[in-house]
Parts: C-alpha cells; structure tokens; sequence
C-alpha cells in the first residue's frame, strides 16, 4: 500500500467528511449492538436529547459555549503550528480572575464590571500561554509538553485558592467561591433558561478570528509562520513576535471561555467547572479543519452527542460514554478522510 | 563487451503518469554486462521517476522490468535489491555516527546475528577498496569524511552487496572535477569486471568520457539512444533539448560603485571572507557543495547575523542585521531552496508575492490588508515575469519548478533592486526556465545592479560571471576576472588549492 498526492476533486472534498460521519456512526452502531439495544433506536434518542425540544436545543447551545472558545482558542495556535494543549489550564485562570474580580472585590456598574472582567481575564490567560510560547522560540522548549503540564498546574493551584484565599465561607466547607456579584453577572439570552450572553459573544468573537485570520495583516503571518515558518523568517515576518501575539490571542479566548462559565451558567468557581472543554476543544477544532466559523458549527455537534447521550443514558440502559466513543471516532474518520482527499491510495 | 554480453536489465513500455503529467512514456531499454549506459535528460525528464519505478517507490501504470530474464515484481525495493539493483543518491544515505565498515555492513547480515563478523567483513572491504581504487579507511566514522570519499562508501556498499547492476544519480554535481576523473577511472574497473552501470546525468562533457551509450531523455520519452562512439556533445545537446538554446549574449561589464563590501566576515563556517560587490557586475561564488556557500547567502540575506567583521552597504555599515534589514537595504534574495524556503506552498500566488512587502502602505492600512491592491499587483507580477499558474489565487506549491522560481524572481525583483543575491537559482529547473533566470540576472547586470550568483554548476558561473571567486573550506579565492582562468584551474581551487587554509 502506498500514498500518491492528489488533488481532490470537489465532490470528493465534500464526500470523504460525509463518509467519516457514516463511518463515524456505523461503529457506535456496533457498539450500541453489542450493549443489546436497538441502534436507530439510539441515534434517535440522542438526536431527540440534542435537539428534539427547545429545552434540549438551548442546553446544546449552552454546551456549546465554552467548547466554541476553546475551539477557537486552539484554532488561533494550531492555525500558527503554536500546539496550545493548555486550553484547559487558560479556561480555568479566566474563571479565577472572574472571581477575583467579581465577588466583589470590584465595585462598578454591571456595564463596566462585565467588560473589566473579561479583559483581565483574557490578559491573564493569554499571559499564562505567553510563557510556554517565549520557551519554545528562546530555548525551543517543545510547547506540547509545557502547555499540556500546565494543565495540572493550574488545576492545583485552583484548588489551593478554593480551600485557601478564595473559599467561600458560607459553603459549608466545599471547595467552591463566593457567587459573583449581580453587576458582573451576563444576562440570560431567553428568560427563564440557561441559554446565556456567552453563546452571542461566542459567535463574535468567530466572526473576529474568522475576519483577523482572513483579512488582518497579524493573520496573514499567522497563516505564514504555520505553513513555513522558514520561509516566513526569510521573507522578513518576525516570527517570534508573531508566535508571542498568537499566544496572547489563543490563551485569552480560552480565558473567556472560563469567564462565560462562571459569570453566565454556574455563578461561582468550582473544581469541576471543566469536565474537559480545553481537551475537547482540540476535538472541535480539528473536525472544524481549523477554520473559525466551522469551529461554531463543530462544537454545537460534539455538544448535542454529549447532551443527547446524557438523556439517551437515561431512557436505556447505554452508558453515555458512547458520546466520548463517537467523538474520538469522529476525530479518527475525519483525520483518514483528510488523507483520502489529499492522497491517492495505490493497493499493489 | 559488445553485442554478445547478456542483457541483465531490461525494460518494457514502462509508463508513469502523474495525473495529466506522463512522467515517463512508454520506455524500453537494454543495459548489459560491462557497459555503463549514461541516462541523459534535462531536469524533470522523467530520469528520477523511471529509476524510483525500477526500486519499486512508484508502481509503474504499464510495462514490466527484468531483472536477468526474470520479471522483477513491481513496488517492491527489498525484490530490487534482492536481484542486484544498487543506486547510489546525490543525498547520501548513510549514518553518519557510524563507522564506514559498519555502513558497509548494515543489513547484509540477519537482525539476530549476535554481532558483526568484523574481521571477514574488513577484509571484503580492504580487498574491493584495492581492486577498485576506492581508498577509504573503513574505521572512519562516516561525519569525518569528505563528500568524495562518502561517495566511496556508497559504492562500496553497493559492490559490497554484490550489485550487478549499479545506478549513479547526478555522481559529480557533489565533486571537483579531480575527483570526478578518479571515480570515472573507478567506473571503468568495475564494468571490466562485469558490472553494468547506469550513470544519470545531464553533463554532456562526462557523458561523452564515461559512457558506451547513451539514452537520451526529453519530456517523458526517450528520443535517443547512440552509441557514445559515434555522437558528439553538439549532437547529445540538441537531442536532450529539442532545440538550439541560444547562449545569452554578454556585453562587457559597465562597473558601477562599490555596493556591498564585507571585510572579516565570519559566520556560521564562513569565513572570514573579504568580499566586494559593485554594481553593473555579476560576481560568481563556484565551489563544491557544502563548502559555505549557504552561510554566505544567509549572511546576504540576513537571516545570519555576522559574527566578527563588517557588513556595509553602499558605503553604510549595516545596523542590527535581520531580514527585514536586508530587504531595506535594496537586497533582493532568490533563495537556495525554492520549496522550504522561497515560497510558502500552501499559501496562494499573491500571498506569496508580498511576503516581503506586505507591510508598505500600497498593501496594508491600520493592519487590515489591502486585498484588491494585493491582487493588482500579483496580476502584474504573473503578466510581467511569465509565472504560468491557475491564477493569483492559486496555492503556490501547485507551481511547477520553474514557475515557483518566475514567482521568486518576481517577487524579489519587481522593485528594482540595487543587490541582488541569486543562490542555485537554477538548480533543478528545464532549459527554458534557467535561459530566463540568466537573462533576468543580465538585465539587472545591465540596468546597474550588483549580482551576487551563488552556484555549483561551474558551466553556469563562467557563462555569467564578470568575476569569479571559488568558495573552499568557508574561505574566499581572491576573484578573477572573466576568461582569465580556465576551467581547470578553477577545479584545482575548487579542491582547496591555492587557499592558505591555516591563516
């Protein structure tokens, strides 16, 4: 066996990701089978759970929140060949400068605070991700490792401010935060449900990465230095400083991310505000090809198979870990189908 | 020799297509014992393509191979090599930590061998070195050796593999011509003892003493096949090209002012070199590959900072020294590698076009770019340098060689530059495309640039070259002037000789 490049025609560049959805499904098909229960029964399940209600439909958009900025977080970095692993470690520094700020540290009008916090926010996590990115372009320290480490870090560290300097003494000894106060609070976008101003501002803020990536001078050699960073350098982009702001960029999305959590759906700042969105948002963003508007697209998918599945479980008996099996599939079957459109596969 | 040897290679209507490309056409030839065949084609006429379907890297979409009358299966190196198939690359394939005996020796004997018979494997070793004239100390690690002798060890492990049949990709685009007549005299002990050769080139003066025969090359297609007596290089050339290629027609240099003067520059296995550049002159660095030409050009181009000496440009000594730098100096750079470092080739035409301007005013504002302006331009530059592709919006790595390198030119040209550094420019490119980078090169000469041209093809440097320095060991000759050395002697310098290498 082996690989010829090609050139894709259209129809192939629009069936090889069709193929991988069907291909995608027809193994959690088997699994389902296996568990002794009716596939199409599932599926139909899942889908009703993601969307087969207004209620199931706003708590898919309100899953797809933070996985829409860690999407797009990664998207920025990957985009410059920055491997930002720590979307993780960024959401949570953001969810912790929310709380810092917002539990009254900060007495402002909600139109001042909202803002203040967000920008702290983003600065912080873009901070966090600056310094793995002047390792790897000073000493080459691999990003992978050092953003992917942090992860745990960061993790710790919150947990020493929440039964430390940040515990809320009327919690009854939980490891949460004070509740934010109401002016730093971002309002629901339907009355009465969880749906929240951080899906609006999510999808601003990919029409921004979308028109700064296609449009923007600091795109464009973010686009240069991820495909040749050697040509780059030759041709007088300064590569380093490129990365630096790519960092900036990258982490303060995922930040805001962590800021949309807590100031919009949980209030206060727990261990367990993350099951996984900066790891998930990798997914999100390798299935939306990295591009910004397809991140929206892609994370309101992987949210609905996680909603969905929860309900499904629920209704029979298949765990809801199929949702993380179908994920991971998908990300498997898109990454073959990338290869099927780029190469040609000879069978001798 | 002759008609009655038996056939141990022959090839069959072998066809390769690349898409809409037929890389090779329909080929069929004989090699047989003791004589070596010289493969001779411009760059990109199927010569690499054909030799990878012999080794089984591409499967051939008609015609068969054989192998001393047995049919070699296709796609399969390991049956290739089984059958007495050698190549030796232009890029060697060795390990360089290793010793020559242990490159040598790397899998001929089975994984689970408790260790290497040295002392038989020495003795092969020394005895094919002696008969072969391939001197070369086999406990040598192969880091310290020299590219000849390298070369060496290649063969040697091909002979040490008992090859019937050897295949020499391009053998002398790495040596001095000293050194190319030693291998040649290697070449023919080997076919008196049997071996049949393939020599890949497209150097009609080493065709012409080193081979019995020729086949000639073009498009794919083999157009020729003479036997070496009776042809000569007029002939080969126009067989190989299709059509006379009128030489560019040089006028006598009108020198200019002194443009770039370097004094003690060290850098990177450079130097230190004094080198000056005036306008109107197109100044030549031959050498043998390897020997700082790249440190040199990336001085020039400044992604290399020099590390002791002075760096001025007309009359100004350079400031901090960075690419960007370079460009603002009035330096237009045509890089050695076209691929990894000239374009970006995932990147569209007119991405890549202002990659180096990118930030003036006429192609961003505020820092949104200006998109149409971008186009207008990579239009004009497409009209103007003849850059054949799809369109501006095209990914860059689409281009073909030659194009990829109009695309450069353009790009590094299009402001009229007062320096220009030209490094391989036309390495690897067809007839057409390298008669276009020269007189690109003589236009700038005559409008009162200061080329620097940077190449391993000496036919090319004493063809443009108002003066030549020879590059050897990170160190300058002091230049000659055009027609004031010969060939010869320029090899001999190429070899090191005539450098004070100690001082």
């Amino acid at each position: 066996m082996r690989l010829e490049p090609r050139i894709a025609s259209p129809a192939q560049t629009i069936l090889y990701p069709v193929a991988a959805f069907a291909a995608t499904f027809a193994f959690a098909a088997l699994l389902v089978l296996l568990a002794g229960v009716s596939p199409l029964g599932v599926f139909r399940l899942v889908f009703l759970g993601a969307a087969g209600s207004q209620f199931a439909l706003l708590e898919t958009l309100t899953r797809a929140t933070p996985l829409i900025f860690t999407g797009l977080a990664v998207t920025v970095a990957f985009r410059a060949k920055l491997w930002n692993i720590g979307a993780e470690a960024q959401l949570y520094i953001g969810a912790v400068v929310t709380v810092v700020l917002g539990t009254g540290a900060v007495a402002a009008p909600s139109w001042a605070l909202v803002p203040l916090i967000a920008l702290a926010a983003m600065l912080a996590g873009g901070l966090l991700l600056l310094g793995p990115a002047l390792l790897k372009t000073r000493f080459g320290v691999d990003e992978v490792v050092t953003t992917l480490l942090l992860n745990f870090i960061v993790l710790l560290f919150v947990s020493l401010l929440l039964e430390g300097p940040l515990k809320d003494p009327m919690g009854l000894g939980w490891p949460q935060s004070q509740r934010v106060v109401a002016e730093a609070q971002w309002p629901r976008l339907v009355q009465g449900k969880r749906l929240h101003m951080g899906f609006a501002v999510a999808i601003l803020a990919a029409l921004a990465v979308w028109l700064m990536l296609a449009r923007s001078v600091l795109g464009y050699e973010m686009r240069a230095v991820g495909h040749n960073a050697a040509a780059a350098r030759f041709a007088g982009i300064p590569v380093n400083r490129v990365l630096a702001l790519t960092a900036l960029i990258s982490g303060g999305l995922a930040a805001l991310g962590g800021v949309a959590e807590v100031s919009g759906l949980k209030g206060n700042l727990t261990l367990d505000l993350s099951p996984g969105f900066g790891y998930t948002g990798i997914v999100v963003a390798m299935l939306a090809l990295l591009h910004p508007l397809g991140v929206v697209a892609s994370a309101i998918f992987v949210a609905g198979i996680f909603v969905g599945a929860d309900a499904m479980s629920r209704a029979v008996g298949v765990p809801s870990y199929i949702a993380e099996v179908m994920t991971a599939t998908a990300l498997l079957t898109m990454g073959t189908a990338i290869v099927f459109t780029r190469y040609r596969i000879r069978w001798r | 020799m002759g008609q009655a040897a038996p056939v141990v290679l022959r090839l069959e209507g072998v066809t390769k297509r690349f898409g809409p490309l037929t890389a090779n056409d329909a080929i069929s030839f004989e090699l047989r014992r003791g004589e070596v065949v010289a493969l001779l084609g411009e760059n990109g006429a199927g010569k690499t393509t054909l030799m990878s379907i012999l080794f089984g890297h591409y499967l051939a979409d008609a015609g068969r191979v054989e192998v001393e009358g047995r049919p070699l299966p296709p796609g399969d190196t390991r049956a290739a090599l089984a059958a007495g198939l050698a190549m030796v690359h232009q890029h060697f394939t060795l390990a360089d930590s290793m010793s020559v005996l242990e490159n040598i020796a790397l899998g001929t004997q089975p994984l689970w061998a408790p260790r290497l018979d040295r002392g038989r494997a020495l003795a092969r070793i020394r005895e094919m070195s002696a008969d072969f004239g391939l001197e070369v100390d086999p406990a040598a690690r192969i880091a310290d050796l020299s590219v000849g002798e390298r070369q060496r060890v290649e063969i040697l492990k091909a002979l040490y593999r008992e090859a019937r049949v050897l295949i020499l990709d391009e053998p002398t685009a790495v040596l001095t011509p000293q050194e190319s007549e030693a291998l040649f005299a290697t070449l023919r002990r080997l076919v008196a003892r049997g071996l049949a050769i393939i020599f890949i080139s497209h150097k009609l003066g080493e065709v012409m003493a080193v081979s019995d025969r020729v086949l000639v090359l073009r498009a794919g297609r083999l157009v020729g096949e003479r036997a070496t007596a009776d042809t000569d290089r007029h002939a080969l050339a126009e067989l190989m090209v299709g059509a006379e290629i009128p030489r560019p027609d040089i006028g006598p240099a009108q020198p200019g002012p002194m443009l770039v003067e370097m004094k003690g520059v060290t850098a990177g296995g450079l130097g230190p070199v004094d080198l000056a550049l005036r306008g109107g002159e197109i100044t030549g660095i031959a050498g043998v590959s390897g020997n700082g030409q790249a440190a040199l050009a990336e001085v020039l181009s400044g992604t290399l900072a020099p590390q002791a000496g002075t760096l001025a440009i007309e009359g100004r000594a350079a400031g901090a020294w960075s690419p960007r730098a370079a460009l603002a100096a009035g330096i237009a750079r045509v890089p050695e590698d076209r691929h990894g470092v000239g374009v970006i080739g995932d990147m569209s035409v007119t991405e890549n076009l202002v990659a180096e301007a990118y930030r003036a005013p006429a192609f961003s504002r505020r820092g949104w770019m200006k998109r149409p302006a971008t186009r207008d331009f990579a239009r004009r530059v497409i009209r103007d340098y003849e850059v054949k592709c799809p369109g501006p919006e095209a990914p860059a790595r689409l281009l073909s060689g030659g194009n990829m390198q109009k695309l450069i030119l353009g790009r590094a040209l299009d402001g009229e530059p007062r320096i220009i550094l030209a490094s391989q420019p036309t390495r690897g490119l067809d007839v057409g495309a390298v008669a276009y980078v020269h007189a690109r090169l003589l236009e700038a000469r005559a409008r009162g640039a200061a080329v620097l041209l940077i190449s391993e093809d000496l036919d090319e440097i004493m063809a443009l070259s108002d003066r030549i320095h020879v590059i050897s060991r990170g160190r300058l000759s002091p230049p000659s002037a055009r027609g004031e050395l010969s060939i010869r002697e320029i090899g001999a310098r190429m070899a090191g000789l005539g450098f004070d290498h100690a001082a």
